[in-house]
C-alpha cells in the first residue's frame, strides 16, 4: 500500500509542480524534504499539495481522509516534513479508515 | 465539468433553505442541499444529503461525490443553523455544544471544503448567515448570538486567506423573516422587540434575502469580500 500512496503523493508533486516556478519544482523522490527547514514549499505551496493529495487518495482509494488532522499539526515530526513521512502518515489514516 | 453554476445550500428542509433551492434550482443552477432530516419535495436540478453538517466524514464524503459529478463549486450558503434561546444559568452544557456544532463547525466544516473544490477554477462566492443577535446582544440569546458572532469572525479570517483563489466570503445578517421556521419559532413580544431596533421596523420577505444573496454571487462581485450585510439596517 505504501507504495501506492507515494505513487499518488507523486503525482500530486507533478500537478503541483505545474504551478510551480523552476526553482520551486519539487523532486519526485521518497527523501523529497517539502515543508520545513530546507523544504522548497512555502505554506501556500503545502495547501496546495495538501489538497492535491487529498483529492488523488480519496480517486486513488475511494476513502476520503483529512490530511489536516490534530496528530499531524501536533506532531513532534511532521508528517509534512518529506515525501516518505507523508506517505508513511497517509498509511496510518488509511487504515483507521479501512478497518473502520 | 458540468456546464451550469453549482450551488450548496445548507439546511434546506425548511424555511429560508428550502425556498433559496427553489429559487436557485429555477434560476439556472445545479443545488446541492443537506439536511438531517429527509426532505418531503422534490425539485428539478437538485439533490439532497441526508447529514449532520457538523459530521465530519459525511460532510466530506458528499464534497468527494460533488467533485467527482460536477468538477465544480461556484456557491455555498451556510444557512443551516439551530436557535437556543435560554438565561445562561439556565443554559445545559449540550445546549451551547449543539448550537456551536451546528451554527459555527458546521459553517467551518464547509468553508473549508468548499474552498477546496472552488480553488480548482480560481472561483467561487460563500455567504454566511449571521443574525441581527450579534449586534443587539438581547437577554437570552448568549449561545445563538455566540455561535453567529465566531462565523463573523472566521469568515473575516477566512476572506483574507481565500482572496487570492478568487473566492469571496461575505456575511448575511438576518432578523425576521416572514413565514419561516425563524418566525414561527418566536414568541410575538420578543419579535417585536428585535425588530423595534431595525430601521425598517418590518419583517423581512425571502425575496430581500435573495436580492442581497445575488448581488454577493453576481461575477461582477469579485472585489466585495468581507462584508457583512445587515437586511433591514441595525
Amino acid at each position: 500500500m505504501n507504495d501506492r500512496i507515494k505513487l499518488v503523493i507523486m503525482n500530486s508533486i507533478e500537478e503541483i509542480n505545474r504551478q510551480l516556478e523552476n526553482e520551486h519544482q519539487l523532486e519526485k523522490s521518497t527523501n523529497t524534504v517539502l515543508f520545513g527547514e530546507g523544504g522548497k514549499l512555502d505554506s501556500l505551496g503545502l495547501i496546495n499539495l495538501v489538497v492535491a493529495v487529498e483529492q488523488n487518495i480519496e480517486d486513488e482509494f475511494d476513502v476520503t481522509i483529512t490530511l489536516a488532522d490534530e496528530r499531524a499539526m501536533s506532531q513532534e515530526n511532521s508528517p509534512f516534513r518529506t515525501v516518505g513521512s507523508l506517505a508513511d502518515y497517509i498509511e496510518l489514516l488509511l487504515e483507521e479508515k479501512l478497518n473502520d | 465539468m458540468i456546464d451550469k453554476p453549482v450551488m450548496i445550500i445548507t439546511g434546506t428542509r425548511k424555511g429560508i433553505g428550502k425556498n433559496l433551492a427553489e429559487y436557485y434550482t429555477q434560476n439556472g443552477f445545479i443545488v446541492i442541499g443537506c439536511s438531517r432530516g429527509n426532505i418531503d419535495f422534490e425539485l428539478n436540478n437538485y439533490e439532497h444529503y441526508c447529514l449532520d453538517v457538523s459530521d465530519e466524514s459525511l460532510v466530506k464524503k458528499m464534497f468527494k461525490e460533488i467533485r467527482k459529478k460536477c468538477g465544480r463549486l461556484d456557491v455555498l450558503i451556510n444557512n443551516a443553523g439551530v436557535s437556543s434561546e435560554n438565561h445562561v444559568l439556565l443554559t445545559p452544557l449540550k445546549e451551547a455544544h449543539d448550537s456551536l456544532n451546528t451554527n459555527f463547525i458546521g459553517t467551518f466544516i464547509f468553508c473549508r471544503e468548499s474552498v477546496k473544490l472552488m480553488k480548482m477554477n480560481q472561483h467561487g462566492r460563500i455567504i454566511n448567515i449571521s443574525s441581527i443577535h450579534v449586534p443587539l446582544a438581547l437577554a437570552g440569546t448568549s449561545i445563538y448570538s455566540s455561535s453567529k458572532a465566531a462565523i463573523e469572525q472566521f469568515s473575516r479570517v477566512l476572506a483574507r486567506e481565500v482572496f487570492q483563489f478568487g473566492i469571496t466570503i461575505n456575511i448575511l445578517s438576518l432578523s425576521v423573516v416572514k413565514d419561516t421556521g425563524m418566525e414561527i419559532a418566536l414568541k410575538e413580544k420578543i419579535k417585536r422587540k428585535i425588530l423595534n431596533q431595525t430601521i425598517s421596523k418590518d419583517r423581512l420577505n425571502i425575496y430581500d434575502v435573495i436580492h442581497a444573496l445575488n448581488f454577493f454571487i453576481n461575477e461582477k462581485s469579485k472585489m466585495v469580500s468581507n462584508q457583512i450585510l445587515c437586511l433591514g439596517g441595525v
